[in-house]
């Protein structure tokens, strides 16, 4: 337990409100909860609101209530009793948590505290004299078989020296803090033991198998667990964004072959050259990244488009994505509107 | 020894192929609709089967918690929540499921869900796990997109998995504050009876199970109950995710066989103890919550639940601190101490309380600035602690010291004395004053 209070008043903004992106994506959070019970959705929201102002203020602890109809003091108690909010602010360019629990304390963790002490301030939680950087000691951060460690923002930086993370702060500082590989910063797979692996190491696709349709072939190159080649960080950004492209392959391909004829067809909902300014078809209920990614290649890129479709439009996307009824189910159209309509009106 | 077909989570390092064609290539998601067709009595019969105890550290057995909930629905919506608030020191096995293998456990979802009758599930995943949340929901969204879980899909049940999370609360991993803290108040444990099976989430039938509990549960049901008894002695039966962490050439987080011994763990995985194993000086087996055991009574034990028990410490989460004879034992334990007085929730005395005053005196302990005596009142205070809680938070900050106090007692009198002597030389203090 430990004491945590809000920031002096001096430093307390007058008010808060989610950026656009947010608000939305707030509205879509509290539904994940059953009607009357919307004060689940706090602790996100909360998050949410600390990644956009840095810390969380006693304006957003209001706006919080205020949103979830919840009373402010039950919202202030969340806000205090979980140590990830930051009541007061912290860095600009980067709020170094190092993890000082015994697992990492046993690998080094203390020796890092005293690099931050050094570069940054005496006291955790104060900032450098630029206020750019500030750093605080947690406890466990999970990833004990990396220690020791520290997390900025939302990254985690593992395997350190004290020079190591010296560089890390010079880079935050100098702006460059994306130019650090996440992850382990030596040359090691994830939790994988240093060296190369000691399992694993055999081609973990199932080689025959009763045909069944359930089960797509992989027809693309095998990635064969070559250890040595693979390399970490490399491999971590290759699986991040590009999985959407690359993922499903056979089955795409199959609906491709099968919709091609049909793309001429004139229930097609008329397409769009990529506009400027997309919007995120992600907030519509039942669109997910994959979906959102075949909307695109369709010129499908804003609310308006959805909600325009007609009844015979909606339904040829519906057979294009083989999705038997789906757009219909989830109202995917009545959602556009509302979303076109909140666009409009800001 | 266990080979690598035999491994429930093959992707565990992330070095293949993540989307869900890969996962499929690699026989996930396999047969999934011919269990649910099965129903829920087979599924949970074939849980109990298997032997299976929770992954989440009191080893209770799966298949008995999923048979506790309510057969028939008396209105109230049953939920499925998943514990991924995981925060014991010295684990990190939850996250390499969620980063690298998030298949495995939204597979287990529908089918636990399935074997509870329950439609939602929740994953709360601890507010630090940012990136390995945003893997498990881009692969939440991947399944939704191909209609394995969702109002209607393939499976013929319906289920819908939402995501949420803390914000840096060790205390929410207890299931009772997790579900607090899921609608949305400070985590702080409930009283039990009533059980979460009756009374839980937003007060209808709950199970909250570990992370790794539900995810092994698809391939035990494709390969088969026997096969996952096959390994491991009796009681302690599957294979098992190891997290060693510490003094050894090589951490890692490594999936073996149960009951495997300690020094083939070590040898094969993490290329032995630094130093060699006469440098070894003592093990915390199972995540910070249990009880040390000396390097000589572990070398070679068998790591599981019952044999860790017969040392008087446990498996837990088989998170395993691994401390060589260059370790300060005593400030080991002491930030062991901290970490508990800083994660106590302060709704009972004897821990809010009790947390604090151990620390202190240890962290006194550890210069040495103690009398002798302080030692047996420090050891009955955790004995007063142990036990008188809602939770085990106040439990689990008293096994540390009592292992240290039952093994360590010489090294802690010989730092007193020391002390002391020093004082001695000083003239500050007189040695009597000490003893």
């Amino acid at each position: 337990m430990s004491v945590r209070r809000l920031a002096e008043e001096n430093v307390q903004p007058g008010e808060f409100s989610f950026n656009r992106e947010n608000a939305a994506w707030a509205k879509k959070k509290i539904k994940d909860f059953p009607k009357g019970r919307e004060a689940s959705a706090v602790i996100p929201l909360l998050m949410r609101a600390q990644e956009q102002d840095g810390w969380v203020t006693r304006a957003s602890i209001e706006h919080m209530a205020d949103m979830l109809n919840m009373p402010y003091i039950r919202v202030l108690e969340v806000a205090t009793f979980y140590t990830q909010f930051q009541l007061k602010p912290v860095g600009t360019k980067a709020h170094i948590q190092v993890c000082g629990t015994t697992p990492c304390m046993l690998r080094g963790s203390e020796d890092l505290m005293k690099v931050c002490k050094n570069k940054i301030n005496k006291e955790p939680f104060k900032t450098n004299e630029a206020g750019t950087l500030s750093w605080e000691e947690v406890e466990c951060l999970g990833s004990c078989v990396n220690a020791p460690m520290i997390m900025v923002f939302k990254d985690t930086y593992e395997d350190l020296t004290p020079e190591r993370l010296e560089e890390i702060i010079d880079l935050f500082e100098a702006g460059k803090g994306s130019e650090v590989p996440v992850g382990t910063q030596i040359d090691r797979i994830g939790s994988a033991p240093i060296g190369g692996l000691t399992a694993l190491t055999s081609d973990p696709n199932v080689k025959k198998s009763k045909p069944k349709k359930t089960k797509p072939k992989k027809t693309e190159s095998a990635t064969a667990p070559t250890v040595s080649a693979v390399e970490p960080s490399a491999k971590a950004a290759a699986s991040k964004s590009p999985t959407s492209k690359s993922k499903a392959t056979p089955a795409k391909k199959a609906r491709k072959a099968e919709a091609v004829a049909d793309l001429d067809d004139k229930n097609r909902p008329q397409g769009m050259e990529r506009p400027a300014d997309i919007d995120d078809l992600k907030q519509i209920s039942g669109i997910g990244p994959k979906i959102e990614g075949i909307l695109h290649e369709l010129g499908i890129f804003k609310f308006e488009q959805v909600a325009k479709w007609k009844k015979a439009e909606s339904d040829w996307v519906d057979g294009y994505l083989s999705f038997k009824g789906r757009i219909e189910r989830d109202g995917w159209i009545e959602q556009a509107k509302a979303f076109a309509k909140g666009g409009q009106d800001e | 020894m266990l080979e690598d077909k035999d491994r429930i989570f093959n992707n565990i390092y992330g070095i293949h192929d993540k989307s869900l064609a890969g996962v499929m290539a690699r026989g996930h998601w396999d047969r999934t609709k011919e269990f649910i067709d099965n129903g829920r009595d087979w599924i949970i019969d074939q849980m109990k089967a298997s032997g299976l105890r929770g992954r989440g550290g009191a080893g209770f057995p799966t298949g008995l918690k999923w048979s506790f909930m309510p057969k028939e629905n008396d209105g109230r919506p049953h939920y499925l929540v998943i514990n991924a608030d995981e925060s014991e020191p010295g684990t990190c096995k939850d996250r390499e499921i969620m980063r690298n293998d998030p298949h495995t456990l939204i597979e287990g979802c529908l089918i636990a869900g399935c074997a509870m009758g329950a439609n939602v599930g929740y994953i709360y995943v601890r507010g630090e796990y940012i990136r390995e949340r945003e893997a498990l929901e881009l692969a939440i969204a991947e399944c939704y997109d191909a209609g394995l879980i969702g109002k209607k899909n393939i499976h013929g049940y319906p289920f819908e998995l939402y995501v949420s999370h803390g914000a840096g609360a060790y205390i929410c991993g207890e299931e009772t504050a997790l579900l607090e803290s899921l609608e949305g108040k400070k985590g702080q444990p409930r009283l039990k009876p009533p059980f979460p099976a009756n009374v839980g989430l937003y007060g209808c039938p709950t199970t909250v199970n570990n992370v790794e509990s539900v995810a092994v549960a698809p391939t035990i049901l494709r390969r088969g109950p026997a096969w996952f008894k096959a390994f491991g002695r009796e009681n302690n039966h599957g294979t098992k995710l190891f997290c060693i962490s510490g003094h050894v050439e090589r951490p890692c987080t490594v999936e073996e066989e149960m009951s495997i011994p300690f020094r083939e763990l070590i040898e094969r995985h993490c290329g032995g103890i630094r130093g060699g194993w006469d440098n070894l000086l003592a093990v915390i087996p199972g995540g910070s919550s249990v009880r040390m055991v000396p390097g000589e009574d572990i070398k070679d034990c068998l790591m599981d639940f019952d044999a860790l028990m017969e040392h008087k410490s446990g498996l837990g989460t088989a998170a395993v601190i691994v401390m060589d004879k260059s370790t300060d034992i005593i400030r080991a334990i002491a930030r062991l101490s901290y970490f508990y007085k800083h994660e106590s929730c302060g709704q009972c005395t004897p821990c809010r309380e009790g947390t604090g005053w151990m620390w202190r005196v240890m962290e006194r302990m550890v210069e040495g600035r103690a009398s002798i005596k302080e030692i047996d009142m420090l050891l009955d205070v955790t004995k007063q602690i142990e036990g008188h809680t809602i939770c085990a938070l106040g439990d689990a900050a008293a096994w540390p010291i009592q292992g240290l106090i039952t093994h360590f007692r010489p090294v802690i009198e010989a730092r007193i004395n020391s002390y002391s002597y020093r004082a001695d030389d000083d003239g500050a203090v007189s040695r009597q004053a000490a003893e």
